[in-house]
């Protein structure tokens, strides 16, 4: 109901003054909501840091049952995808529309690649009987530390949320995929794209502090 | 005049605080005195201010010429320091107290008291168990509180201390009763369905009775089950609803003779006493109810708070009683 | 003048259902909150009245002075009306309402920075409620709003389906938050600078700003418990070797400075009554607006003071009352600035105003003994006893709740551009006001006696306090109601309220009653500050 209005070229609503300063606001919008998201894994981060003081030797051996070359990949993978991220932004602000639809298609196939290898490692532990807290199989697995369920509490909690966030912005990714498509972008009107963009790359970043926090803990 | 006399009265400790049971409840109520006063004369200035203002203030007509000021500096900044001035004055003193209490005294008698829902469970050093939480005068004692399932917290008003005592890992307090007597244990912490059921008492005695409870309590597991029974039976005030030498009724049947014998319910069933109707009975009162008697009973129920040696003596005492 | 007579305003520019629930424009959405949270605070207020009534009498024997069922029954009572009353009717209800209604009034915008999260925080609002009144349903919650842990673990009720409805309605805060802080930033009219923003603006920016930074972290804990509770990850349970204390930081964490998204916008609300019923320029503005910011900042740091018996350990314990102290001072000086306020002004006691002074009336004495106690030793005492109880019902009833009223009759005229009765307005604060007093200082009383909260039954030496509390919570409902009708009946037949019914200087009032749909026909050009009464 609020009623849009072309300056520019640009779709405008009513209530700000020129495309720039509704871009500028909006910017601000997605940096405020990623404040909220750095600050809810915060919380994972804390709990992880209290833990991981109290049960040293604990955390070393949960980060042994993880393949870290896995883990490894998968931040390699990341890192490429927060690149064509990148470069879909760029396409889009040089007008190379083409381009920006692949560099979108290539962050997307990473996305799916990542969600993949996690996919298999969590069905080999499940395999394993490594499950989180108390339903860990303690029969099969033979944990030197009787409460070891706790490290898979964190690891299943804090790589869960970050796939669950993964599988979001594929979702975003991929609206904003068909929005290049339609041909609704261009060097004056991105924004979705760049919101979408700033979204990975905190999602990556988080990924690259988790990655040494789990995998690397031994 | 007034002002000093309430001044006086709030030092006192006498304002609306419990019973004063330990030098730290007098630090503590001291404090509280002073807290009191200076926030008295807060809320008059305050209120008293606001209230002159308003009536002297009130609006004439509507063309009322109001003063223009936006701030005044000098003010400001003698309102901000002043309660900043009070704030750390009354937080050093509460410093003071805190350490006091946080600092565990050397050679105390040590009590390890467990939560669970809902009741609470002092353990002596020589192995004696109860339910009251009995220790003796002017000596310092050490409470070492944990918890079998959820958070409770131990609150002795009279004390002005407590604790919670969190499942997996030990909490402490400490005190030294000053006064003889009785106090009332609260849990502070929700825990449930009888969070607000789960008191108990605190006792005071002189060094001589403790001692003597002390070898007493220890005595009672190498006494014949019946009369062990019995001093469970009076600990557990049982007998203030059940008479056991005579057939009157108090508020609950009485259990003279009524071993062997039949009973009718209020739904007309007839069953025999016996040892698994009197064990239902104690642990769930509401089960089976005698005729004539209303529903629900008003027998609080011992489920979970009576050991199975518990119930066989009381059983076997009940059994005794011809 | 420019009033509703000439033609379309925000209400009736379209019609129907439908229009309101897809609705883009602040004003409306101000509305729908209005009338949503009023709703839960009516279910919220029964559920207190249920507890006061339990609480007339000593159940001596199991029939005798009981009202309902049984101690599960009080608990799940006790634990919705915490839960409804702090999650649904006081953290949304000033920023929600009256801040989404006059935010961007006040500042000269046409609406809010983006109308559209604006609508779906709403409907984050309803999705929570919803899912929080199905647990009704289920198996009701009886753990008290705190969730603490290991209980929350064990109880068999359905917390997990009710902490998701609280991680809702935090979405639900944080898009009302972020919007807010965007739209202050970037939508103030030409000449608005922030030296110029109404200080109900100022209140409103630091709650958005906690509301952003803490709520994230109750969403985290509470996913948390939810996890706990599902899969048993163990970070909160004991048997499992985590820490049940833990919960307590991170909730209160969140929590504490929760406490400040539920007062700092009815400062924002006092500030406005005092100077537009005096007829006074605010007195120290500049210290209202940063004693705002500053209660924000500091509020992140305070929230081991509701802790001071859980076992941490003395240091932390020290620090947290020195820490807390400080709050005390950015207070301080509010109310010094507020009284100021009133010296040498025109004072008119309409109803907002009697609001107005009612809150610093019951705002100072929640302020004292909130610093009682903030004294480490003391709080020992007093801790979750009814002295708390009492305590947080003076600030958050006494300060936040006397603030939305006297904000309601306040902008009553401009939101529906109606007027109502007056002198029934009074009559609902005479009884709310004289209620609250005869319903809460008893329990301070009981506090200091010793009388833990969250009891269904107590010993007898505490009856006689109770009862006087019980009859106060009826003046209170009384009140509330005659409030309700007033207002009902304000709507339906109430005169044509005119532009600026009470002279006020902030730039909503210089706008029609009810305001067009872009709030102003001219976009305002501001040369002077919020208070100018010269």
């Amino acid at each position: 109901m609020s009623t849009n209005r072309l300056v520019n070229g640009v779709q405008v609503a009513s209530h700000f003054k020129d495309e720039k300063h509704q871009y500028s606001s909006n910017k601000e919008g997605i940096w405020l909501f990623m404040a909220t998201e750095i600050l809810m894994f915060g919380g994972l981060f804390v709990g992880y840091t209290i833990y991981h003081t109290m049960y040293p030797e604990m955390f070393a051996e949960g980060a042994k049952y993880l393949d870290w070359k896995l883990g490894f990949i998968n931040t390699l993978v990341l890192i490429l995808s927060s690149f064509t991220m990148a470069l879909g932004i760029y396409f889009n602000q040089i007008n190379q529309s083409k381009k920006a639809t692949m560099a979108l298609a290539a962050t997307i196939l990473c996305g799916a690649i990542f969600m993949c290898i996690k996919y298999f490692e969590y069905t080999h532990k499940f395999h394993l009987g490594i499950y989180p807290g108390k339903m860990l199989d303690i029969a099969k697995v033979h944990p030197e530390h009787a409460n070891l369920g706790l490290y898979f509490g964190f690891y299943y909690c804090m790589s869960g949320l970050h796939g669950i966030h993964v599988l979001i912005g594929m979702g975003l990714i991929t609206w904003c995929l068909i929005r290049n498509i339609k041909g609704e972008f261009n060097s004056k009107y991105y924004t979705p794209v760049e919101g979408v963009g700033i979204f990975w790359h905190i999602i990556d970043l988080i990924w690259i502090f988790l990655f040494p926090l789990l995998y690397l803990v031994g | 005049m007034t002002l000093w006399m309430l001044m006086n009265q709030a030092m006192a400790g006498t304002s609306f605080m419990p019973e004063q049971g330990t030098d730290i409840a007098k630090q503590v109520d001291n404090l509280y005195g002073f807290l009191l006063v200076v926030s008295f004369i807060s809320c008059a200035i305050l209120i008293g201010g606001m209230i002159y203002f308003a009536v002297k203030y009130k609006r004439k007509s509507q063309n009322d010429k109001t003063a223009y000021i936006t701030h005044d500096t000098r003010l400001e900044i003698l309102w901000s320091v002043i309660p900043l001035v009070i704030f750390l004055f009354v937080f050093a003193w509460g410093w003071i107290i805190y350490h006091d209490m946080r600092t565990m005294p050397k050679d105390a008698l040590e009590i390890h008291v467990t939560g669970k829902q809902w009741a609470w469970a002092a353990e002596y050093k020589n192995g004696v168990r109860s339910v009251d939480v009995v220790v003796p005068v002017n000596k310092d004692v050490k409470i070492i509180l944990t918890s079998e399932d959820v958070i409770h917290s131990f609150f002795v008003p009279s004390f002005r201390i407590k604790q919670d005592a969190v499942p997996g890992r030990y909490t402490a307090l400490w005190f030294r009763a000053e006064k003889l007597g009785e106090f009332h244990v609260f849990c502070a912490e929700f825990c449930g369905t009888s969070h607000s059921a789960m008191m108990t008492r605190l006792r005071v005695v002189s060094q001589e009775d403790f001692d003597k409870w002390l070898t007493e309590e220890s005595e009672v597991g190498s006494l014949p089950l019946a009369q062990r029974g019995a001093k469970i039976f009076q600990t557990r005030a049982c007998a203030s609803c059940h008479n056991v030498d005579n057939p009157a009724v108090k508020i609950g049947p009485s259990l003279y003779q009524k071993w062997g014998h039949e009973e009718e319910m209020d739904d007309g069933k007839k069953v025999n006493v016996d040892e698994n109707y009197v064990r239902e009975s104690i642990l769930e009162p509401q089960a089976k109810i005698v005729k004539g008697y209303p529903r629900p009973s008003p027998m609080p129920a011992f489920q979970g708070q009576l050991s199975e040696s518990e119930l066989t003596a009381l059983i076997e005492y009940i059994k005794g009683l011809k | 003048m420019g009033h509703a007579s000439s033609g379309k305003n925000y209400l009736n520019e379209h019609s129907g259902l439908w229009s309101w629930l897809t609705t883009l424009d602040h004003k409306r959405i101000g509305i729908m909150y209005f009338v949503t949270v009023m709703f839960f605070f009516l279910v919220g207020g029964i559920m207190a009245l249920l507890l006061r009534a339990e609480l007339f009498a000593v159940n001596t024997t199991a029939n005798v002075g009981q009202v309902l069922a049984n101690g599960d029954v009080y608990n799940q009572v006790l634990t919705y009306h915490g839960a409804i009353m702090v999650f649904m009717v006081i953290v949304p209800g000033i920023p929600a309402i009256l801040g989404n209604f006059f935010l961007p009034l006040q500042i000269g915008a046409k609406d809010v920075a983006f109308p559209r999260l604006n609508l779906a925080s709403w409907y984050c609002l309803m999705a929570g409620a919803i899912l929080a009144f199905a647990t009704f349903f289920t198996s009701k919650i009886d753990t008290g709003w705190t969730f603490y842990t290991p209980y929350s673990i064990r109880t068999g009720s359905s917390v997990v389906m009710m902490v998701v409805a609280v991680f809702i309605m935090g979405m639900s805060s944080i898009l009302t938050g972020l919007n807010f802080i965007v739209t202050v930033h970037k939508l103030r009219c030409p000449g608005m600078s922030m030296y110029r923003i109404p200080l109900f603006v100022w209140a409103l920016y630091s709650t958005a700003i906690i509301q952003v930074l803490a709520t994230p972290i109750l969403a985290i804990t509470l996913l948390l418990l939810a996890m706990e509770r599902v899969f048993g990850i163990g970070i909160f349970d004991p048997k499992l070797g985590g820490d049940p204390v833990l919960f307590q930081h991170f909730f209160w964490f969140y929590s504490h400075p929760a406490v400040y998204i539920m007062i700092l916008p009815a400062m924002g609300v006092i500030s406005e009554l005092l100077t537009t019923y005096s007829k006074k320029t605010i007195f120290g503005y500049t210290a209202i607006a940063y004693s705002s910011l500053g209660i924000a900042a500091v509020s992140f740091f305070v929230w081991g003071h509701h802790m001071f018996v859980s076992g941490q350990s003395e240091v932390a314990g020290i620090l947290f009352s020195f820490i807390t102290m400080l709050v005390g001072v950015p207070t301080a000086i509010k109310m010094f600035n507020w009284l100021a306020t009133l010296y040498k002004g025109s004072i008119e006691f309409t109803a907002p105003m009697l609001y107005a002074l009612g809150f610093l009336f019951l705002f100072a004495i929640g302020g004292v003994t909130g610093i009682m106690l903030a004294v480490v030793p003391v709080d020992v005492h007093f801790h979750d006893t009814y002295f708390v109880v009492a305590h947080f019902h003076y600030v958050m009833v006494g300060g936040t709740l006397m603030a939305i009223m006297g904000g309601f009759y306040h902008w009553f005229p401009k939101m529906f551009g109606k007027m109502y009765n007056q002198t029934s307005a009074i009559w609902s604060w005479v009884f709310i006001f004289i209620g609250f007093n005869v319903t809460f200082f008893p329990q301070f009383i009981l506090g200091a006696k010793g009388m833990p909260r969250r009891y269904f039954n107590y010993v007898v030496e505490f009856e006689q306090l109770n009862r006087i509390s019980t009859v106060g919570s009826w003046l209170i409902a009384i009140g509330f109601i005659i409030a309700l009708i007033t207002m009902v009946r304000g709507v339906l037949s109430g005169a044509q309220a005119p532009m600026n019914p009470w002279g006020s200087k902030t730039l909503e009032w210089t706008t029609s009653s009810p305001p067009p749909h872009d709030n102003f026909i001219h976009e305002p050009v501001v040369t002077a500050g919020p208070y100018e009464y010269k």
